[in-house]
């Protein structure tokens, strides 16, 4: 009676698990399969997940297109300068909250926090004013510059937690060797802290490389353009050429998802800390 | 003073981080407050200050009270199909009956949604959306639904559809969430209710729920506040059509800036949205603290 209980448990729970998967990876399977199949066989009745016509055509038309490798390239500069922006900026924040008490040190953490509550829509208003005054307007600086806004909160905190682990004997032993509290932190801290930049790293990277809202106001050229709006910019564009916005949008998943794959655990981390948007 | 002395220290390391936050967070801010106190900001050289009189103008906005309802339904619906899913999935990732290899690729799977931009997210759902598309194909096998349904140009579904992409995108942050909440939770207190005969259910709902309750309430606040100021997927799957069906706040102000160009009222809109989720992040913080201590 029992065992019968559990054996009909197992296959209620197994054919959850396998439903959930499918509701889950089904239209990830589906892009990549269009991304394969020519323009026409796209909307193939039945369809099928893959056809005759499965080649790398429209990956080559995206890779031989040199506007659309622009998009890529742009998104790499301006992803790999916020991250090294932020973790700089961010490292030198967290070193001030974890290694000294000043005042307003409660108002400032708490200004930091709140950073994420203020919804970006709010923000762009004015910074359209704001960016164009500062000449800014169109270039990599305004990405840079407003993404690490949004970027910076995660780090401080999580590398103040990360610091606070660290003993504060590590940076006197420096000091009574007659360093300074600023090689304490690039030549001690800092090579420690190692794991715990990584996933910052990854978690800046990724919010930076998706990134839309900002980039859609204060990007104009097409040559300024990153990939989310690359990838939009198509479905307005010629005709939708399906197969070939599938391919574009797999090639621009590829980077994160490679980061999400090596490293999982960092990513399952930062998610549960809840720092970071979805 | 000496500038470069012990005092100054920590505000010398802070310094990139007030200035970027200054210019890039505090002054915009001010900046929205103050165009939404008079008429034609950016717009004119010298705009008129009309006190709080755009305030006035919004709130008899029908068009706005729209998107605040659309919003509502939107926020309600995605945060608790997030919850459900979310601890669904949950458990079944936490389940004793799949081996840990089983369980590691399935969370994998699980999390893949959440990974994708929101454009990837936007256009692969078109696809899957058109007319001729799969979703059609697989619905066809129920006869009574139309095998050509425009999902998100008809105007009374596809406000639904858009919040079940949403929903699609945003669970794996509560399954994750909830997931390392469950492993935290002792394996005596379910072996003594087991032995006191509580059935799984019971389990379930006086174990595992309030376990997981700071938990639970902290995820669902930041969701409340992202999904409140959801604009990307929306934007890009219906551009807030047909005909304002789906047209959420943060869109609605959006559309009075950058399409109008009437940033007054944008920003009179932009601080109403900014109140409501600085109030509901006090609490957040709050509820952080309760939970810390």
């Amino acid at each position: 009676m029992v065992g019968n209980h559990k054996k009909r448990m197992k296959v209620i729970v197994t054919i959850l698990l396998i439903a959930g998967g499918a509701f889950a990876s089904f239209p990830i399977l589906w892009m990549v399969s269009s991304s394969f199949k020519s323009n026409a066989s796209v909307f193939e009745w039945p369809p099928k997940l893959f056809d005759h016509t499965a080649s790398l055509a429209s990956y080559i038309a995206v890779i031989t297109d040199s506007t659309k490798v622009r998009f890529f390239v742009n998104s790499y500069i301006v992803s790999i300068c916020v991250v090294a922006g932020t973790l700089f900026v961010g490292i030198l924040a967290a070193y001030a909250f974890s290694r000294f008490d000043f005042p307003g040190k409660g108002i400032f953490n708490s200004l930091i926090v709140s950073v994420q509550a203020i919804p970006p829509i709010v923000l762009l208003i004015p910074y359209m004013g704001l960016i164009v005054a500062l000449g800014l307007f169109n270039t990599y600086y305004a990405l840079i510059l407003t993404y690490m806004i949004t970027t910076l909160p995660y780090c401080i905190l999580m590398m103040t937690g990360y610091f606070n682990t660290l003993s504060r004997e590590l940076d006197e032993a420096v000091m009574i060797d007659g360093g300074t509290r600023w090689k304490a932190l690039w030549c001690i801290l800092v090579p420690i802290s190692l794991p715990g930049m990584v996933s910052v790293g990854m978690y800046t990277f990724m919010q930076a490389w998706n990134e839309y809202l900002f980039a859609l106001v204060l990007t104009q050229t097409t040559e300024m353009r990153t990939v989310p709006i690359g990838i939009n910019l198509l479905m307005g564009q010629h005709a939708y050429d399906w197969s070939q916005m599938m391919a574009m949008s797999v090639l621009g998943s590829i980077p994160v998802l490679i980061l999400f794959v090596f490293f999982q655990k960092y990513f399952i981390a930062g998610m549960s800390s809840g720092g970071i948007k979805g | 003073m000496d500038i470069l002395g012990k005092k100054t220290a920590p505000y010398r390391y802070l310094l990139p981080t007030l200035i970027l936050m200054t210019v890039f967070m505090v002054v915009p801010i001010c900046m929205v407050i103050g165009y939404s106190l008079v008429d034609k900001a950016v717009v004119s050289k010298n705009p008129a200050f009309v006190g709080l009189a755009n305030y006035g103008k919004l709130f008899s906005d029908t068009t706005y009270w729209s998107s605040v309802s659309n919003t509502i339904i939107f926020v309600v619906v995605s945060v608790i199909a997030h919850l459900v899913l979310g601890m669904l999935f949950a458990l079944l990732l936490n389940s004793k009956y799949f081996t840990t290899r089983t369980k590691t690729i399935a969370r994998v799977i699980y999390i893949l949604p959440w990974v994708f931009t929101a454009s990837v997210v936007a256009i692969l759902w078109k696809l899957m959306l058109q007319p001729s598309g799969i979703v059609n194909y697989i619905l066809s096998i129920f006869p009574q639904i139309s095998r050509n349904t425009e999902w998100l140009s008809n105007r009374s579904i596809a406000l639904a559809v858009v919040c079940f992409i949403n929903i699609w995108c945003g669970y794996p942050f509560y399954m994750i969430s909830i997931l390392a909440g469950l492993q935290g939770i002792s394996e005596d207190l379910y072996e003594s209710a087991a032995i006191d005969g509580a059935t799984a259910v019971k389990r379930f709902k006086y174990i595992t729920v309030p376990q997981l309750r700071p938990i639970l309430i902290s995820i669902a606040m930041l969701d409340f506040i992202w999904t409140l100021q959801s604009f990307n997927v929306i934007w890009m799957l219906t551009g807030g059509g047909p005909v304002n069906a789906t047209q959420t706040v943060s869109i609605y102000i959006y559309k009075l800036a950058f399409q109008k160009v009437n940033y007054s009222m944008a920003a009179t809109a932009a601080t109403v949205l900014l109140l409501i989720c600085v109030v509901i992040a006090i609490f957040y913080v709050k509820q952080q603290k309760k939970v810390r201590e």
